[in-house]
């Protein structure tokens, strides 16, 4: 018992190691550092307008990365690797809908949200009815989304983003923040609400944690776990819209530059892909730092090849403040 | 063999064959999809479109081997493909720089091979030794193989030597090259089969603690598994070479998902400890019958990829059910 109590001391005890710990406090250090380091690199990089259009970016990564978020939670190897197909489908989609017309828009945010939907479900039934394992499921999803953009996208022109959706992303709407960022942040306090404060968000840190022991106590896991992937699906298809008002116009598999950057956004955010763990709150933190960081890249002077190179190596360095496997020897 | 007819039920005989050979479910897709072929396009069974098959398609063979190893301990590499991409730069643009001669060519390929094993020391000290979540650091250290071959061949067509690609899209006493690339492989395979660094990793696959716990050096294995996945990515990045005769920095860009695919077609689990290189090699020829299919039944242009997307869901579903109702 007091040996208990004075390893609560410890732990409660101002300490570096713990402060590390915290993902969401080193996702935010690393950004203030990034921008400082930005500006000395190019001054005018943290300037309003800059940080602005870096957020913007990031609401579009961090949308995807919402329901890449969830189906992670929700554990047993857990992983969309279709978003980025979804991504792409949804950008044609809206652009055809839509066609430069503002009456298209709600249409087109139906037909956006209902097509990610569905092919997430697809996804939640194969992994959960047919047990195949997400990675598989997911993969196989892409192969035929990627087909799917193909067979759309001949003979039909890809469509234009209407004018009040491409205001909506890009142009200020309240208190001089463009409309997208206030939707990111509120599908930040949604999250938040849905995955602390409801039954649904406590079973999904239950099936995520041990799957087993949720089902004996009466989680229905596999309605649980086929709605993760529809949520994902249905970000995904959100996001392409979004992309597409960001944009203007679609263009060939956008999406897939959303796909991995997803995942990394929600381990960077401290949510381990082993499930179970963490929350929405780091993720968005870690996909303003990954755009944060691409964007320095983009405006330093050197190579795209040098670029890559540092990109690359600074992603493993950031990997190692988080979640690192348990060693054997414990 | 007479066990795998379809429609024979569950016998014990048959459950205790495919848990002896993982790959036997692919190999059964694998005749059917040759019979179809045969049956829309004779011509598709014949001398010259097999060897078409196989020199189009050992790159993604190799790379499935490649990804099988580190998968067998229960691990996943996403730069394979990044790999491939960098040694068939460095293996071009020092072809090129030697002269393009026999032995320019020869000494190019085995650098090209130490290059592909370095990536995968990188890769397996970030995984095993770091202790990184393997999906995540692959994929950032395949952002940094990209950055070195952008860095070694900023641009693609640059042309491989004459020397090269005729050897091998050529033919010994009336065998084509390719054949003994492949007769080369299977035996390696084979022999790598029994050996005791194969029942290691799947030991390791099947549960990294209780091998700890038996002895066994989880992390130098997992290590060896990646540094054997640099190497036959290497090995896929000289038969693409071949196969393409030019240099391109982003040529593997595609291929790593689809060395994912093939692994799990050849019967392997992603979980680890259980499957077959052999089927790695199997799944990879379905990829490549599916698509060959898909344009021999007469699919219209703008709908074969959706075809091919479908069909390869629907292998890969149908090849884990199959497996896990046999082995259950």
């Amino acid at each position: 018992m007091s040996v208990e109590a004075a390893g609560k001391a410890e732990a409660s005890r101002f300490s570096l190691t713990n402060l590390i710990r915290q993902p969401l406090l080193v996702a935010l250090v690393l950004i203030v550092l990034l921008l400082a380091l930005g500006e000395m690199l190019s001054p005018g990089f943290a300037s309003p307008q800059q940080i602005l259009r870096l957020l913007i970016v990031a609401a579009l990564l961090g949308i995807v990365a919402a329901g890449q978020n969830l189906v992670i939670l929700g554990g047993r190897e857990g992983i969309d690797l279709s978003v980025g197909g979804i991504v792409s489908l949804s950008a044609i989609i809206a652009g055809n809908v839509m066609n430069g017309a503002d009456s298209g828009i709600l249409p087109a945010i139906l037909a956006c949200v209902a097509a990610g939907a569905l092919f997430g479900t697809f996804n939640g039934i194969g992994v959960t009815l047919l047990r195949i394992p997400p990675l598989v499921m997911t993969l196989g999803m892409l192969g035929v989304l990627q087909g799917l953009l193909v067979v759309i996208r001949q003979g039909v022109p890809s469509g234009r983003a209407a004018p009040a959706l491409s205001e909506f992303v890009t142009r200020p709407f309240l208190l001089g923040l463009p409309g997208i960022i206030w939707l990111w942040v509120l599908i930040g306090l949604l999250m938040a609400f849905l995955l602390r404060r409801t039954v649904f968000g406590y079973r999904v840190y239950a099936i995520g944690s041990n799957e087993q022991a949720a089902f004996l106590a009466g989680v229905p896991v596999r309605l649980i776990r086929i709605s993760l992937f529809t949520l994902s699906g249905a970000f995904a298809g959100l996001a392409g819209l979004c992309l597409i008002g960001y944009a203007g116009s679609s263009f060939a598999n956008v999406g897939e530059l959303y796909m991995l950057p997803s995942i990394i956004a929600v381990v960077l955010g401290g949510t381990p892909l082993s499930g179970g763990k963490g929350g929405y709150t780091g993720t968005m933190a870690g996909a303003v730092l990954l755009v944060i960081l691409q964007s320095i890249l983009t405006t330093i002077n050197i190579d795209e090849s040098g670029r890559q190179m540092i990109f690359g190596a600074t992603l493993l360095v950031l990997m190692l403040f988080y979640g690192r496997g348990r060693a054997m020897r414990a | 063999m007479s066990a795998i007819e379809t429609g024979t039920s569950q016998r014990p005989g048959l459950a205790a064959l495919v848990e002896r050979f993982p790959f036997l479910p692919a190999l059964v897709i694998l005749l059917a999809l040759l019979a179809l072929n045969g049956w829309f396009q004779p011509n598709s069974l014949g001398f010259r479109a097999i060897t078409g098959l196989i020199s189009t398609y050992l790159a993604l063979m190799m790379l499935s081997v490649a990804q099988t190893y580190v998968v067998y301990a229960g691990d996943v590499d996403l730069s394979v493909g990044a790999i491939l991409s960098l040694v068939n730069c460095v293996i071009i643009v020092l072809m090129e720089r030697w002269g393009g001669g026999g032995i320019a060519v020869l000494m190019a390929c085995a650098l090209g091979i130490l290059t592909g094993l370095a990536c995968g020391l990188l890769n397996g000290f970030v995984v095993a030794v770091l202790r990184l979540q393997a999906i995540v650091a692959t994929f950032a250290t395949s952002i940094f193989f990209t950055g070195i071959a952008l860095y070694v061949l900023p641009v693609a067509g640059t042309p491989a030597p004459t020397i090269y690609w005729r050897t091998y899209g050529g033919r010994f006493f009336e065998i084509p090259f390719v054949f003994y690339v492949v007769a080369a492989l299977a035996i390696v395979l084979v022999m790598a089969t029994r050996a005791r660094l194969t029942t290691q990793m799947l030991a390791v696959g099947d549960d990294a603690f209780k091998a700890f716990q038996g002895g066994l050096p989880v992390t130098a294995i997992r290590l060896k598994g990646y540094m054997l996945c640099g190497v036959f990515s290497a090995l896929a990045a000289l038969c693409i070479t071949g196969d393409t005769a030019s240099g391109d920095p982003l040529v593997g860009g595609a291929m790593t998902l689809y060395s994912v695919a093939a692994v799990v077609l050849g019967g392997t689990a992603l979980s680890g400890g259980r499957g077959s290189v052999v089927g790695s090699v199997l799944g990879a020829l379905i990829i490549g019958l599916i698509s060959s299919l898909v344009f021999y039944v007469g699919t219209p242009s703008q709908w074969q990829n959706l075809v091919q997307g479908l069909a390869i869901l629907l292998a890969l579903m149908l090849g884990v059910m199959v497996t896990r109702r046999v082995q259950r």
